[in-house]
């Protein structure tokens, strides 16, 4: 049982932004945002035919400037946000918006590549995300399973909370707050949780994570000196509500239970530089994947604090359903926390690692120097996981 | 039949031909010498089983020689025949032979036994007269016998009865002498009264109903009584010594014996009481909430107190051991109050009066044990613990010996140096450390030989039998393991969150120890030891040198990857704030290296001299011709060539360095590194290199932004490359620094090369 060889996508930017469009759940789609400083940057719409493994993309001009971060609504597949900076000789200044695709780029690609390079299109500006008050956008986050009209942004020592108005025409600050301390404090990076009604959020800065409340907008709680240097990302576990996993310079993953701050629940040390990224499965939360500036990309296999322990657990009417024989068989082992793979395409740091909204099993990896692999969990141990 | 009786006699070749033509069965082998003889005794029943008989057999009891000649007639041919009748007369005439020496043989013989015969009938006629004079003879003897005996009788009876008499009067005699030496000996000697009285005794008894004999009676009793009460005064006084003579006295005096049990018990139970609570009386009251602060030292010394507590109370034992269960549980609370007393011997006091006092304390007991067997081994368990104890306590004095050795070496790095004056150098630290360490467990081993000296009995114990394995095993290798996990602690625990983190100048101290340790300390000690306890076929399996090197190694392995770890995240966090904070974009025109590149190498140096006190260097690539560019010789210098130099050579250096090219990301930044200076050093300007590379990735430059980082990344070039095994690895980073700047800038011109040399020259 072979498993299928990666696929290679190489940009002609450098890259560090890279989205699924997590509305989309029946095609492999994710979205690429370029940084070049002299030419328009890009939005790459990558399509994945998995059944003849074959990539289409899309090219969408994005001429604002280079994109730092960008995301997609979860709701309308055409809809989605970036940072991007706005140079100018003096200065320069992350931005942030929320652009519409065109509709035919929506749900998969009709046109041949050719095409494609010859005749890019352009995104559609919605909204700008006003920031001339509060510094620097480090990011911007949908509020996760909802209409796609919250988001929260990330700018400097601010979180912001917007609601978006007339189909994401204006987007209207609803509430905001600031973290408040000694010298230039700066987010890194944010998660909102899926978890309670989505009303927390987690921030990185420096080397604190801290939990918000966006009801009240207030600190729920913190993780000092989660990381021994800089905390670069943070995911929570989508079906275990108050777990957590961040990564940072200190080249470690570690995971957290919310409700106890004071020590780590695990930590993995299996990069060898800074880990920028660190990404739960959308549906087996035992599976791990981290992106780090050593230019690998991890999957682990996480299964002592995942929410199936011990594997797949067998629901009654599904055993009603089945013979009683098949019984004895779905009893396994505990099994052990490992690392499944490490994925060595990449030949500089990579930034960033997504999973797939459509395909739990796949996933996409990209690099600064513009490659884009696109790789798949190893057969066995989606056997493993699913028999 | 003749021919079978020839058979047996002498012609058993002859009988056997014809049984062999005949065919007969070839199990015939053992079964013919016995064929006669059964014959001779009656057909046995396994002849009766056998096949019909044989007429045909010449030897058989059957045979029919009409049947058989018919036979041999009808079957044979003529030549055979004839040769069969030639065999037959020979044999007859053979057979006649014999039979005639036989004969003569025999009639020999029967001709002198008659003569013999006709001797003898003379000879007992001869005999028959001399018996008869004799009979007459001893008639005569017996009578006149019979007549002195009768005439003697009378007078016999009487001298008889004479000494009846005298023999009667002697036992009066005695009798009458009983009070008066009764009275004599009852004071001096009661063991001799008591001798007399019972032999008396009986007689008295017997005649009590004579008046006279009464009296001396009555006497004696009184005097009996007189000593038994004073013996159980005696008994009762606290003088012990002879209170079991007492006893056995007052025993044949006829006093109640349970009653005297109960005393005698009493009177010994109160007096070992006494030397208990006088033993118990110089330990500290035991505190049952167990906070007491540290106890008063012991009144006495421990060789005092088992001395005393030995030839008072086990003597006092001794005489008790008949009466098992009583003098056990008395064994056992002193076994109890032996034990709380060793328990304070907290300090390491004086091991040989240790060993003393355990020595007599053992010597002493072996009398009383015998009689105890039970005690025998709770004593010897008791040594056996209390050995064991002082070994552990052993290892805690030298690990807490070597946590005080490691808070010197911290406060000694720690300490602030005037400038100017070099405080002391890690490598004196190192060797302070190493020497006084191994003098201490030197020591330790030397006090632990102690237990198994020649003259100390209970270093035949079947415990002490494995006396060596027990302290390499629970001393020498604990001690050398605990180090490997104390150094390796260093690494792992600490630097985690909160706790203060072990200075790095500690870090590498440790990984040297544990390198010296792993190249020769271990197997130095592990060969002390086995010199001073020479290892036993038959013990137990042993921690193998080879084992405990590989943990020494790991740990020194973990130090240095922990301290390239610090270390470099100490000068990447400083490269990351300086790249973090300027504006690169409204930057103005370089005109200097930047102060943090200079601080940069200044720290670099100054990790290259430290590892450097320590390690040998290790490989370096060719150097450019340029080395003079700096004055290297000042490290060179101070780095102490060749000291530990033999001790270590570089391992897969070479392979760690050739996965880095250009090309290839460094995939193993934080990666084990291999243990020598130059690959130290290396790791932590990857560390450094890749650190300035990604944050200037995270930044937009201006022109001379781009020209700020590209003096600072020559300057770093000029000053880095002699630190690293292999200077394009910094040449490599670098490179990659400049173009991602490049990269990242809105309008890339670069300075003129000379200018940025210019520029570093000045710096």
């Amino acid at each position: 049982m072979e498993d299928d060889a990666p696929v290679i996508y190489g940009l002609e930017f450098q890259a560090r932004a890279l989205t699924p469009q997590t509305a989309e759940t029946d095609a492999i789609r994710f979205l690429v945002g370029t940084q070049s400083l002299r030419y328009d940057n890009q939005i790459h719409i990558i399509d994945f035919d998995d059944e003849n493994n074959i990539i289409n993309k899309n090219v969408l001009l994005h001429q604002v400037g280079e994109i730092w971060h960008i995301s997609t609504s979860p709701a309308d597949k055409g809809v989605l946000a970036t940072c991007y900076n706005k140079t100018s000789d003096t200065k320069v200044m992350t931005c942030a918006a929320v652009w519409r695709m065109p509709k035919e780029l929506e749900s998969g690609s009709h046109e041949s590549p050719d095409d494609s390079s010859s005749n890019t299109q352009t995104l559609e500006l919605l909204c700008h995300l006003d920031n001339t008050a509060h510094g620097n956008m480090a990011c911007v986050m949908w509020e996760p399973m909802g209409d796609g009209k919250k988001i929260i942004s990330l700018a400097d020592n601010n979180i912001l909370l917007w609601d978006l108005q007339e189909s994401s025409a204006k987007a209207v600050l609803s509430s905001s707050t600031a973290l408040e301390g000694k010298g230039q404090l700066k987010f890194t990076s944010g998660r909102w949780s899926p978890h309670h009604n989505c009303t927390q959020i987690a921030t990185a800065n420096d080397t604190t994570v801290r939990g918000w409340d966006t009801r009240s907008m207030r600190q729920i709680y913190c993780i000092e000196n989660a990381h021994g240097q800089l905390v670069r990302d943070l995911d929570f576990n989508p079906n275990k509500q108050y777990y957590l996993a961040s990564c940072g310079d200190d080249c470690k993953v570690k995971f957290w239970d919310t409700r106890n701050v004071t020590e780590p629940v695990k930590t993995l040390e299996e990069h060898s530089h800074w880990v920028w990224n660190v990404r739960y499965n959308h549906s087996h939360d035992q599976l791990i994947l981290t992106g780090s500036s050593d230019s690998r990309v991890i999957l682990s296999n996480m299964v002592s604090i995942s929410s199936e322990p011990f594997g797949h657990m067998v629901d009654d009417d599904e055993l009603s359903d089945q013979e009683d024989q098949h019984q004895e068989e779905k009893i396994k082992e505990p099994l052990q926390d490992s690392v499944i793979a490490t994925y060595e395409e990449h030949e500089d740091s990579v930034y960033a690692v997504e999973w797939s909204s459509a395909d739990p099993w796949l996933f996409a990896s990209l690099s600064y120097d513009g490659r884009l692999v696109i790789n798949r969990v190893p057969r066995a141990l989606k056997y493993h996981i699913l028999l | 039949m003749a021919a079978a009786t020839a058979g047996s006699g002498a012609g058993s070749g002859a009988a056997g031909s014809p049984e062999a033509t005949g065919g007969s069965t070839g199990g015939g082998g053992w079964r013919r010498p016995h064929g006669p003889l059964q014959r001779y005794y009656g057909p046995s029943t396994a002849e009766a089983a056998e096949a019909p008989p044989d007429p045909t057999d010449i030897n058989g009891p059957h045979f029919d020689p009409e049947v058989f000649m018919t036979k041999v007639r009808s079957e044979c041919p003529l030549g055979q025949l004839l040769a069969r009748e030639a065999t037959l007369s020979r044999e007859i005439r053979a057979l006649d032979s014999d039979m005639q020496t036989l004969l003569y043989e025999n009639y020999n013989k029967f001709i002198s036994a008659t003569d013999t015969i006709r001797k003898m009938k003379v000879d007992f006629r001869h005999m028959e007269a001399e018996m008869d004079d004799l009979a007459a003879n001893m008639a005569a003897i017996s009578a006149s016998s019979a007549r002195v005996s009768a005439a003697l009788q009378d007078r016999h009876r009487r001298g008889a009865q004479l000494a009846g008499v005298q023999a009667l009067l002697r036992k009066l005699q005695a009798l009458v002498e009983v009070p008066g030496r009764l009275r004599r000996w009852a004071g001096t000697e009661p063991a001799r009264a008591l001798r007399c009285h019972a032999r008396a005794r009986a007689v008295l008894r017997h005649y009590r109903h004579l008046p006279s004999f009464r009296a001396i009676e009555d006497e004696s009793h009184a005097i009996m009584a007189e000593l038994a009460q004073r013996l159980r005064t005696r008994l009762r006084c606290v003088h012990p010594e002879p209170a079991d003579e007492c006893v056995e006295m007052l025993l044949q005096l006829e006093e109640p014996a349970e009653e005297l049990s109960e005393e005698f018990l009493s009177q010994a139970g109160a007096r070992l009481e006494a030397e208990l609570a006088a033993l118990e009386a110089e330990l500290p009251t035991a505190d049952p909430s167990g906070t007491a602060t540290t106890p008063p030292p012991p009144a006495s010394d421990i060789l005092d107190f088992v001395d005393r507590g030995s030839s008072a109370f086990v003597g006092t034992l001794c005489q008790l051991g008949r009466l098992e269960p009583f003098a056990a549980a008395l064994a056992t609370r002193y076994f109890a109050l032996l034990e709380r007393r060793l328990a304070l011997e907290r300090g390491l006091g004086d091991t040989s009066l240790l060993v003393r006092a355990l020595d007599r304390f053992h010597r002493r007991l072996r009398a009383l044990l015998e009689l105890l067997p039970t005690g025998a081994d709770a004593a010897a368990a008791l040594v056996a613990r209390a050995a064991r104890e002082r070994v552990d306590r052993y290892l805690r004095a030298l690990q807490t010996f070597f946590l005080g050795c490691l808070g010197d070496v911290r406060q000694a790095l720690a300490a602030p140096r005037p400038p100017g004056k070099e405080g002391p150098g890690l490598p004196d630290l190192l060797a302070t450390l190493a020497a006084s360490v191994l003098g201490q467990l030197k020591a330790v081993l030397a006090y632990v030989q102690l237990f198994t000296a020649r003259d100390v009995a209970f270093a035949s114990l079947p415990y002490f039998k494995f006396w060596g394995v027990t302290l390499r095993e629970g001393l020498v290798v604990a001690f050398v393991r605990w180090l490997c996990r104390t150094a390796r602690g260093f690494a792992d625990g600490p630097a985690e969150r909160g706790a203060p983190a072990a200075p790095p100048a500690l870090l590498l101290l440790l990984a040297r120890l544990c390198l010296d340790y792993e190249n020769s300390t271990i197997s130095y000690i592990l060969t002390l030891t086995d010199e001073q306890f020479p290892p036993q076929d038959s013990g137990p399996a042993v921690t193998p040198g080879p084992a405990l090197c590989a943990e020494a190694r790991a740990a020194a392995q973990r130090l240095l990857d922990h301290y390239v770890q610090v270390q470099g995240a100490a000068v990447a966090q400083m490269l990351r704030k300086s790249v973090e904070t300027r504006d690169w974009l409204g930057t103005v025109e370089p005109r200097n290296v930047r102060a943090v590149m200079k601080r940069v190498v200044e720290d670099i140096t100054a990790i290259d001299v430290q590892v450097g006190q320590l390690f040998e260097e290790g490989v370096r690539r060719a150097q450019s011709s340029d080395s003079s560019r700096r004055a290297f010789s000042v490290y060179s210098s101070s780095r102490a060539p060749g000291r530990y130099a033999p001790s270590y050579t570089p391992r897969s250096a070479p392979v760690q360095h050739a996965t880095w090219t250009p090309s290839l990301r460094p995939r193993a930044m934080y990666a084990c590194c291999p243990l020598p200076q130059v690959s130290v050093l290396t790791g932590i300007i990857k560390i450094s290199l890749k650190t300035l590379l990604e944050c200037v990735r995270l930044r937009t430059l201006g022109r001379f932004g781009l020209q700020q980082v590209q003096v600072d990344g020559h300057y770093l070039q000029l000053y880095l490359w002699r630190f690293a095994s292999d200077e394009r690895v910094v040449q490599g980073l670098l490179d990659e620094v400049a173009a991602s700047a490049a990269h990242r800038c809105l309008d890339p011109v670069p300075m003129e090369h000379s200018v940025v040399e210019l520029i570093c020259e000045r710096g």
